[in-house]
């Protein structure tokens, strides 16, 4: 979707403020906010794509004005409320007013090291030839999904050359939809900044992004 | 050192806007333990884990390790995951890590223009900066602005590389060794290497920043 997440490019923000010995969290509702949603995607059900497409399909005036973890937490109670796990009357009683429905499993404390440990991994095996090699020429492809993408705007329709072929891996684009994993070819596909901003673009300046084949011709 | 130092006061932030989000949060969370899907007990484990386990000094220990042992650093550039799963780190957000190396000729700069993608199990969760408009919208078209924006000014002809997390594959910075330090330990060297050397922001700091 092109929503307000799609931020490559965009004007107005002002300079980027590091904050000198920032904490890891901001207070303890942070903290609690992360853990959450971390320990929901176990009984949950959904993959790190739904997830993704839950925080940044809100309207782009919301999406701006929140936080990072309130754009997190405001992504888990959709996905939640979607599979009936809870709704807006609980939350604001701020108790449980209706049996629990099953779920497949529930993260415990001793489970939690593993699970970090095993990760997401996407790459997937493959009986498929990759359609484009190192030093290809590709366009990425101008498309405007209502769904989730992680085509950013600012390449679309640009020319850039293949660097990296990075194997088959699950696309989100499927994936996000409950479509299955429905694996692609990725590659790291390399753009001159002149190409994405114009010719008065620094010289020095190239850009690269991640690309599912899906999202590219050949030039 | 950077980013992963732990004090004992927070800001104070606008809490009448706060409050709702903290009343929220504690509600959904006695909600969600009350049907059982979660485990308080569990939250409180996650939490540790990113506090105080996971942090940019696990990636600093990569890259000084690549800065002292070159079969290292070619096993680290030639494929990444194994590499730093060799130093003990792995996992969640850093499945497939590809380490990228600074040179004289080429500085390297990672975003995540979508959304906050970060190298976890090296870096940390990432800071606010990293996950905020101003970084995300300009990284990939004003780097040397952003650079600036650290206080970091490199040479006209350096070429910039901008690497934009738009996929499931996690970028690390090899930030340039720094002079003077020939013959340094793993363990020294890796003082030297700031979270934001690890992304691009900045540079590794020099002997001279030590004392």
């Amino acid at each position: 979707m092109n929503g307000a997440h799609d931020m490559g490019g965009m004007h107005g923000f002002g300079p980027v403020e590091p904050e000198p010995n920032e904490p890891v969290f901001h207070g303890e509702w942070e903290k609690r906010a992360f853990a959450l949603t971390l320990a929901m995607g176990m009984p949950g059900g959904w993959n790190i794509d739904m997830s993704r497409f839950a925080r940044e399909n809100r309207p782009p005036g919301d999406y701006l004005s929140m936080t990072y973890y309130q754009i997190w937490l405001a992504g888990l109670i959709d996905l939640m409320k979607e599979r009936g796990l809870v709704s807006d009357d609980e939350i604001a009683a701020g108790h449980s007013l209706r049996p629990a429905k099953p779920v497949k499993r529930v993260l415990s404390p001793a489970d939690v090291a593993q699970t970090l440990h095993r990760g997401g991994p996407t790459a997937r095996e493959t009986n498929s030839k990759a359609a484009f090699a190192a030093g290809d020429k590709v366009r990425a492809k101008v498309i405007n999904p209502l769904t989730h993408t992680r085509l950013p705007r600012y390449v679309r329709g640009r020319v850039g050359v293949i660097e990296s072929v990075r194997g088959c891996h699950v696309f989100p684009d499927s994936n996000s939809q409950g479509l299955g994993e429905d694996p692609r070819w990725l590659y790291t596909v390399k753009f001159d900044g002149r190409e994405l901003w114009g010719a008065d673009t620094d010289p020095t300046l190239s850009v690269s992004i991640d690309a599912w084949e899906p999202y590219l011709v050949r030039a | 050192m950077s980013g992963h130092d732990h004090h004992d006061h927070h800001h104070d932030h606008d809490h009448s806007e706060l409050s709702e989000t903290q009343l929220r949060v504690r509600a959904l969370e006695t909600v969600l333990t009350e049907k059982g899907y979660v485990d308080p007990a569990a939250l409180d484990v996650l939490i540790e884990t990113y506090e105080k386990k996971v942090g940019p000094r696990n990636g600093a220990r990569v890259v000084a390790k690549a800065w002292a042992d070159p079969a290292y650093r070619e096993r680290l550039l030639k494929n990444g995951t194994p590499a730093i799963a060799e130093v003990g780190y792995a996992g969640r957000q850093g499945e497939h890590i590809v380490a990228v190396e600074n040179t004289p000729k080429r500085h390297n700069m990672v975003v995540c223009t979508l959304c906050s993608c970060y190298p976890w199990p090296v870096l940390g969760l990432p800071p606010v900066w990293y996950k905020a408009a101003p970084y995300r919208a300009r990284a990939v078209n004003d780097p040397r602005g952003v650079l600036a924006d650290f206080g970091v000014a490199l040479p006209q002809d350096t070429e910039i590389r901008v690497w934009d997390s738009t996929a499931e594959l996690r970028y690390l910075v090899i930030p340039m060794r720094p002079a003077g330090t020939e013959g340094w330990s793993e363990e020294k060297l890796a003082e030297l290497v700031t979270r934001d050397s690890m992304i691009g922001t900045g540079l590794a700091k020099s002997p001279a920043d030590l004392k």
